[in-house]
């Protein structure tokens, strides 16, 4: 369970997040609606510990336990997970290198045994055929020469590889086709599970057909303006952001 | 290999030859220390030590002679504080002893430390005699003296002759006449004309024609006594035909006082040979001010004298407080070809002014440099190169690409590329980037679950790929570990 108190997060001496709080039981899947500059990706980074982004005031906690005191890397290795909304490209260290490097830094660091090649490279397979990533790119350096598109995959393939806790999505569908968008959402429905939950931001209903959240939250100026089903979603299709912007 | 431990005799003798000496000083015979300080006597009391033939003293003292009216070269981009050069020792032995018969010999605290810093097991498996290793030859210098050497009756089958200098020079003393000094000679340069005088040791390999080594040469180096200069000095020959890979990987422990080390190289390469000389250097470089950390004054050349030749320098530096090193190729024969493939790491205060020279004076001569420099802390690295075309190098080629990463705020890199042409048909490239370690690449790591230092060695390891890669496999595995020691502590 995520669970997010009256949250404050300001970046370069500005508040982007003024007071969020939003609960993400496990097992279930949350969206995030938002006009630009609402504070959706500072969000994510915020609860990824990204070190320029000053968590001021309220609190976060991941299954109990508070995470804003953490590393990056600790909040990793406890199961959070971001879905980056720009993913990097790492020159000079292949795809594979780079995902067993993170999985088994993760598993080590909660105690758990280094995955064995052959175990890896079978996951691995799997995995990049789920999110439709063919072999001749998994031998590249990381994300170098990747479409946008095949980035999203690799966000997609890392996240099915990891298992993770709790995953952040952050703009998952930007630049995805309608293939691309209905894979994003065969790996959240094949992760999906009682112990694992979900925030996936976005600014469209198109994916959530795929994904089909429990809660939609919509984030203007830094807060939570309204909670509702999904057919809050659809609503937002229909009439925009306008109502909530004037009313915030 | 002799049988006697022979330090010992050696040592009285030395002692014995010097009570006949003029200006008459007297060493303790259980001293394996030259006395400190540089002179006439100095120089004669090393090659005493050596058993070496008149000619090779006669060679020394001519080098010193000339290094008297030498002047310490500056023009580097470095500083340190002027080095007392009659503060320094020049020669030490091992105070265990010289030269085992065979490994089951060697004290286990000499293994320890070469366990320590051979890191590469299987290295370290061929060096304890560990059945089913891989067949690495390993002739280890310690402080001065050769104390190990294996497989070299494997290696005297297939006629290739692998032994430390000093022995070379008794057993072999037509080679090493006809050969040493002839790629780097006496007067080349301050620090090679100091090293010409007093080498302590080093190696030697001759590969006869047409033999293809069978197996890597390797030779650890390490400084262990308290400011004892090392002056190694080695010489590999490839005669036409031949082919040999050498690997020269090494460390030294912690120390205070700033250690002297000015070290020769040369390598001679006839028709159709092939040399590739691989470094792993990691010095101590000074703690994160500065203080102590070895100052590593190097002299490394090829002479590619044959049609053909070949020969290609991999080095990745992570050591020492100073680093003064620009390994070369004299590219004489006609298509030979000369590479040079470079990882510099600098952090905390370190200096590192290092590059390559490539001499085209044969037609078609061919040359490619890739050079690294990754600097942190408050460290400074300057890659320096020449490209130097001569107008009968008609066709000559060359590629440089020079890649710089920063990492913080308060390091530097210098690119300082000279290239002159006198051959119209000539083709050069050049490249340079220098780039910041990016912290949205490291987040993006550490988000994946690497911790800082772990994310900054990954994205270092990506950065110098093109290098590593040239390595053969288990210094390259080595290698890889030693860039995240070398850059513990650059990120917060």
């Amino acid at each position: 369970m995520l669970k997010i108190d009256n949250l404050h997060v300001s970046v370069g001496g500005a508040e982007i997040i003024r007071g969020l709080t939003l609960v993400v039981p496990a097992g279930e899947v949350h969206a995030i609606m938002g006009p630009n500059g609402s504070g959706k990706s500072t969000l994510s980074f915020a609860l990824a510990g990204r070190e320029t982004y000053d968590v001021t005031a309220g609190s976060a906690t991941l299954n109990g336990e508070s995470i804003l005191g953490l590393k990056p890397h600790q909040r990793a290795a406890r199961g959070l997970f971001l879905s980056f909304q720009h993913p990097m490209e790492i020159p000079g260290v292949p795809v594979m290198n780079f995902v067993r490097t993170a999985l088994n830094a993760q598993r080590k660091a909660s105690g758990e045994a280094e995955m064995s090649a052959a175990e890896f490279l079978k996951a691995f397979r799997e995995k990049a055929r789920l999110v439709g990533l063919d072999e001749e790119k998994l031998k590249r350096p990381f994300n170098v020469g990747f479409s946008g598109g095949e980035k999203k995959r690799m966000e997609m393939l890392q996240m099915a590889m990891f298992e993770p806790a709790f995953a952040v999505m952050d703009e998952t569908d930007s630049g995805l086709d309608i293939d691309a968008l209905k894979m994003v959402g065969d790996v959240v429905t094949s992760l999906r599970g009682p112990r694992r939950g979900f925030l996936v931001i976005t600014h469209y209903q198109r994916l959530l057909d795929h994904i089909r959240p429990d809660r939609v939250h919509i984030l203007v100026r830094g807060r939570i303006a309204k909670s509702g089903g999904p057919e809050l979603a659809l609503e937002l299709e229909r009439s925009g952001y306008e109502q909530f912007t004037a009313a915030a | 290999m002799n049988n006697q431990p022979r330090v010992d005799r050696s040592t009285i003798e030395a002692a014995k030859s010097l009570e006949t000496y003029k200006h008459g000083f007297v060493t303790p015979i259980e001293s394996e220390k030259a006395p400190k300080g540089l002179s006439e006597q100095t120089v004669r009391f090393i090659s005493a030590k050596k058993e070496e033939p008149d000619w090779m003293l006669a060679w020394r003292l001519d080098a010193f002679r000339r290094w008297k009216e030498m002047i310490e070269p500056t023009w580097a981009m470095v500083s340190y504080p002027a080095i007392d050069y009659q503060d320094h020792y020049y020669y030490a032995a091992p105070k265990t002893g010289a030269r085992y018969k065979s490994l089951d010999d060697v004290p286990p605290e000499i293994l320890k430390d070469f366990e320590k810093l051979g890191i590469s097991l299987k290295e370290t498996e061929t060096l304890l005699g560990v059945e089913g290793a891989p067949k690495v030859a390993v002739d280890a210098v310690f402080d001065s003296v050769s104390v190990a050497t294996t497989f070299r009756a494997e290696l005297a089958k297939a006629g290739v002759i692998f032994m430390s200098i000093s022995e070379a020079i008794r057993e072999h003393p037509e080679l090493v006449r006809k050969y040493l000094g002839t790629v780097v000679p006496i007067t080349d340069n301050f620090f090679a004309t100091l090293n010409s005088a007093v080498f302590s040791d080093g190696t030697f390999v001759y590969v006869p024609p047409g033999v293809r080594c069978p197996m890597e040469l390797s030779t650890y180096f390490r400084i262990n006594e308290e400011k004892t200069g090392q002056f190694e000095r080695t010489l590999i020959i490839a005669a036409p035909g031949a082919y040999v890979s050498y690997l020269e990987g090494c460390t030294a422990p912690m120390r205070d006082e700033n250690q002297l080390h000015a070290a020769v190289v040369e390598l001679v390469v006839e028709d159709d040979a092939e040399i590739k000389y691989s470094t792993v250097q990691n010095w101590y470089p000074g703690d994160k001010d500065g203080k102590g950390g070895i100052y590593n004054f190097v002299t490394k050349r090829a002479d590619c004298r044959g049609k053909n030749s070949k020969v290609s320098w991999t080095q990745v530096e992570t050591g020492s407080a100073i680093t003064w090193k620009y390994p070369s190729c004299v590219l004489k024969g006609d298509n030979s070809s000369g590479e040079f493939y470079s990882v510099a790491i600098t952090n905390h205060r370190q200096q590192a002014d290092t590059g390559t020279k490539m001499i085209h004076l044969g037609k078609k001569t061919r040359s490619r440099i890739v050079a690294k420099g990754v600097s942190a802390g408050r460290s400074n690295s300057a890659y320096r190169g020449l490209v130097s075309i001569h107008r009968n190098a008609a066709g000559a080629r060359n590629f440089t690409q020079c890649d710089s990463l920063l990492i913080g705020e308060t390091c530097g890199a210098h690119t300082i590329p000279y290239v002159e042409s006198k051959a119209p048909s000539a083709i050069l490239e050049h490249e340079a980037t220098t780039s910041r370690l990016a912290e949205d690449q490291l987040f993006y790591c550490q988000q994946r679950g690497l911790s800082a230092e772990e994310a900054v060695a990954l994205l270092v390891n990506g950065f110098c790929k093109d290098v590593l890669q040239t390595l053969p496999m288990e210094f390259a595995v080595e290698a890889q570990k030693l860039l995240s020691v070398s850059l513990e502590g650059s990120v917060g």
